[in-house]
């Protein structure tokens, strides 16, 4: 905080005396000192991030029950779906509600790949997510010259036709899905029938994985570009940034990284059907905890699942079968709430950051 | 006169049955500061939308620097070395005020920690610094302005397109403006600006082009501009007669 006041102390005086090029040495220092001051902000979240991700490896041995083991794996699941969702909904401000299709096709191909071919699921996540990034810029083609509304509208519309394909292909087990045979517990299958403990590492490691992605993102060129184009595109382009070839690059990478989630969602629940993995319900849980924790922030998807998952995971099995359907209805209030309350998300109670405030 | 940087040829753009620019034709030398002016729906705002690459003529040839850009987007005129600001402001309103700066950095600048150095340099010019990190949303208009001109400043450009970048602002306010305008020209950078009221615009162009209904009406010295009777009817003949 030290710096910044050294900063807007130098800048007064020049404001004050609009003549540039005097004192130059006092504000090379300025600027020196504002470079500084940046770069430690950057050094604070990455210390923030190994002190978060050193909890979550400690937690798991504090935590025997495996229903509470469970829960931890999936909201560190959905902290890393959300992150790669919010690359190109938060950063680049392209809404997706189809991403259920990237998430299924990398569950479809890890699976189809060991259960057909033998070939260990780390390889077929790879192959999951080159496929899911191809598929992505083909979607991408048409429709980033869709604007807005329109654009989130027909990611729903070729999620739910991929659904209807692979409820209807009968290599991929159609509507009864595909059962990943038992085997010995194994880090090359990725198979731990008696222990939860490989699997909450895994998806913590996916976590860490997609929100350094973030962090290099956010500090990159790309990073400044996907936001130029969400706030306006125009004049992004008036400064030279190339704005379809930027949605093209977040798609691809938001989607690669979706199908590696869905990749290991396959592994961990062991059985896969077109209902379970690429159902609407997906696209809404990988968005909702980036929405719920602050669209385009680098902390928003991991707060938003760590408050979205164990709530809705724990009064589901509270109402039990009676309740069915209670999890949708949290869902539908806590948006409301955002809505109204924090459109920001949960990331804006946080002030601590100087800059922009609204709309990220 | 100096080199040529740009160069307008025989232009028309057509908005459906709407001729807005009618075979237009003008050269801007390097290094100077040309105001491109005229009464409202001139057609002054397509072509400047024109030469900064938002939508391409019906008819006729942009050149810039000797290369024909008629047909290149606004990004690869950005390379080229062209930057525009905007009539009505669009800043980044997520980022902050040298966030939306960086962006046009990175324009020359591969390297984020070098972009916001550039970044640094250009708020100072333009006397933002103090509000570097501030919200781009909080800035006052004026200052929203002034973060326009930064943004396309920290492309580096040869060819610095403004429009209307002293309109609305108070006396004072349009005084620091000129002197911006000033110092920008001062740094080898050549100067389109349109601008709708003739007192600001006259005594800082070096040059003006008057354009009144999609056509170029007259063109010169500000001095003779401000004498010339077809000047002096397409802005105040309504009122004369009124009058």
């Amino acid at each position: 905080m030290a710096s910044r006041e050294t900063a807007s102390q130098g800048a007064t005086a020049t404001s004050s005396e609009p003549h540039i090029g005097l004192g130059a040495t006092h504000q090379d220092i300025d600027h020196a000192a504002s470079l500084i001051a940046f770069a430690r902000r950057r050094h604070r979240q990455l210390a923030i991030a190994a002190l978060a991700a050193a909890i979550f490896a400690l937690l798991p041995l504090a935590i025997q029950d495996v229903y509470l083991q469970n829960i931890l794996v999936l909201t560190l699941m959905y902290a890393a779906l959300s992150q790669s969702w919010n690359i190109l909904g938060g950063y680049c401000g392209q809404i997706s509600l189809g991403h259920a299709i990237y998430f299924g096709i990398g569950a479809y191909m890890s699976t189809l790949l060991y259960t057909h071919a033998g070939v260990t699921p780390w390889l077929g996540m790879l192959a999951g997510g080159a496929f899911a990034a191809l598929v992505a810029l083909a979607l991408g083609y048409p429709f980033f010259r869709l604007r807005g509304h329109y654009f989130t509208i027909a990611t729903i519309v070729v999620a739910e036709t991929g659904l209807l394909l692979v409820l209807n292909w009968d290599f991929a087990g159609g509507a009864q899905g595909v059962q990943i045979p038992y085997g010995p517990d194994s880090w090359a299958h990725l198979q731990f029938a008696r222990d939860k403990l490989p699997y909450i590492y895994l998806a913590l490691g996916l976590a860490v994985i997609t929100w350094l992605v973030t962090f290099v993102i956010e500090g990159s060129k790309w990073g400044y570009w996907w936001r130029a184009v969400k706030d306006n595109a125009e004049a992004a382009e008036s400064l030279g940034v190339v704005v379809f070839r930027s949605k093209m690059a977040a798609a691809a990478l938001s989607a690669f990284f979706t199908a590696v989630g869905g990749s290991f969602y396959a592994a961990f629940v062991s059985y896969i059907d077109p209902d379970s993995v690429m159902g609407f319900q997906f696209s809404l849980l990988i968005a909702l905890p980036a929405v719920l924790g602050g669209i385009g922030t680098l902390w928003g998807p991991a707060l938003g699942a760590l408050v979205l998952i164990p709530l809705t995971e724990l009064t589901r099995s509270y109402f039990g079968g009676s309740g069915s359907g209670i999890d949708l209805i949290i869902y539908g209030v806590l948006i409301m709430v955002i809505a109204l309350a924090r459109p920001e998300g949960l990331m804006s109670l946080f002030g601590g950051r100087p800059t922009a405030r609204r709309g990220r | 006169m100096s080199a040529k940087l740009l160069e307008v040829r025989n232009v028309t753009r057509r908005f459906g049955g709407l001729v807005a620019n009618s075979d237009i034709s003008l050269e801007v030398a390097k290094g100077e500061i040309l105001g491109l002016i005229g009464p409202n729906g001139a057609g002054k705002s397509t072509l400047f939308n024109l030469i900064a690459g938002l939508y391409p003529p019906t008819r006729g040839n942009i050149v810039f620097a000797g290369r024909d850009i008629t047909r290149l987007s606004a990004p690869a005129r950005c390379a080229l070395g062209i930057a525009r600001t905007f009539q009505v402001v669009r800043s980044f309103d997520s980022m902050s005020v040298i966030e939306n700066v960086v962006v046009g950095a990175l324009m020359r600048h591969a390297g984020a920690r070098q972009a916001r150095h550039k970044a640094l340099e250009t708020l100072e010019l333009t006397g933002l610094l103090a509000r570097a990190d501030g919200p781009a949303v909080e800035l006052t208009p004026p200052e929203k302005r002034r973060l326009e001109i930064a943004r396309a400043l920290a492309t580096e450009p040869e060819l610095l397109l403004l429009d209307e970048a002293l309109a609305g602002l108070t006396p004072s306010e349009a005084r620091e403006g000129v002197e911006l305008v000033r110092q920008i020209r001062d740094r080898g950078i050549t100067i389109v600006m349109v601008e709708h009221v003739m007192e600001v615009v006259m005594p800082l162009v070096d040059r003006a082009v008057v354009l009144d209904l999609g056509k170029v009406l007259a063109q010169g010295l500000p001095s003779e501009l401000v004498r010339d009777e077809r000047v002096i009817e397409a802005y105040l003949g309504a009122r004369h007669r009124a009058a």
